[in-house]
């Protein structure tokens, strides 16, 4: 399996994802930067954390609007896989190629942290390697993670299982609308989520529980 | 050249952290009856154009590209 991740001056969770996408699929990915307008052939592109142009304006909002977005765009019309995680979920809805918008956390304060997670649906290709219902365990680092949608939104997203991944066991570290962490397209091809799988990979890390994420958008045997 | 002022507010029913948190420093300070406070952006923007209508159909473009995230904002231009 081929990815790529997209590097934007301002992330800084970047080499994380890469080591995580090398680790996992075995290969390193390719990367490409804010000016690129093509994205070559790939099965999965990762958008990582950080705070891309200092979170100027909204966070994710500058980022959103340069050239490699378009390409992004593209690849995710024609069905390719799209991991955004932190900033990378705050740059997807900007896109608009998730519905929604991530507000300031209702504490005001960032929180850096581990919080539960419930799989809600695991019939996804991104958390295919999970039980449904399962709690998992990851890391968030967010300013702004509080999830919001109109409320027919909300339903169709609840509705139609773009839910797919809740704050579980009272850990919702932000105040996001029912709970939520992270969600998929209609299509259910471009993932966003607040939380930090890429983090959580390895024993080191003091626990695995990310790597199913990644093993199942890769298609990769558990 | 053209000077405009764009104010970019929340939508109603939009939860708004600092604007509580400001209303409850107000209270806090000592003014009476606040009651909510909602924070908002203002953008000031000078445009090389003469035709204000083309620059009112711009910076509502400039608006909907960009300045505002029309999921949670409403804007407004006013053109000065």
């Amino acid at each position: 399996m081929k990815s790529a991740v997209v590097l934007l001056p301002g992330l800084n969770r970047d080499r994380d994802m890469i080591a995580a996408l090398t680790k996992i699929s075995g290969k390193p990915p390719i990367t490409v930067w804010q000016t690129d307008t093509e994205i070559p052939d790939v099965d999965l592109i990762a958008i990582p954390g950080g705070f891309s142009f200092g979170d100027y304006l909204r966070c994710g909002a500058i980022a959103a609007r340069m050239p490699v977005m378009r390409a992004v765009a593209e690849k995710a019309a024609a069905g390719v896989t799209v991991i955004g995680v932190c900033n990378g979920f705050q740059i997807l809805v900007e896109a608009g190629l998730l519905p929604g918008a991530l507000m300031r956390n209702t504490s005001l304060k960032f929180v850096c942290r581990q919080v539960k997670l419930e799989i809600t649906n695991a019939n996804t290709m991104f958390t295919r390697r999970y039980q449904p219902g399962q709690i998992i365990r990851t890391p968030v680092a967010h300013h702004d993670g509080n999830y919001f949608a109109d409320a027919d939104t909300l339903a169709r997203l609840e509705g139609e299982g773009q839910v797919v991944f809740r704050y579980a066991d009272g850990t919702n570290p932000n105040g996001s609308i029912n709970d939520i962490a992270g969600i998929i397209n209609d299509r259910g091809n471009v993932l966003g989520l607040m939380p930090h799988p890429e983090n959580l990979i390895e024993a080191a890390h003091g626990g695995t529980d990310g790597r199913g994420l990644f093993e199942s958008a890769l298609g990769i045997a558990a | 050249m053209i000077k405009a002022r764009i104010t970019v507010t929340l939508k109603n029913g939009v939860l708004d952290p600092q604007g509580k948190a400001i209303e409850h420093a107000l209270s806090g300070l000592g003014f009476g009856g606040v009651g909510a406070v909602r924070q908002g952006k203002v953008f000031d923007v000078e445009l090389a154009e003469s035709d204000k209508a083309k620059a009112e159909a711009d910076l509502k473009a400039m608006c909907d590209k960009l300045l505002a995230n029309t999921v949670i904002e409403n804007y407004s231009v006013a053109i000065t």
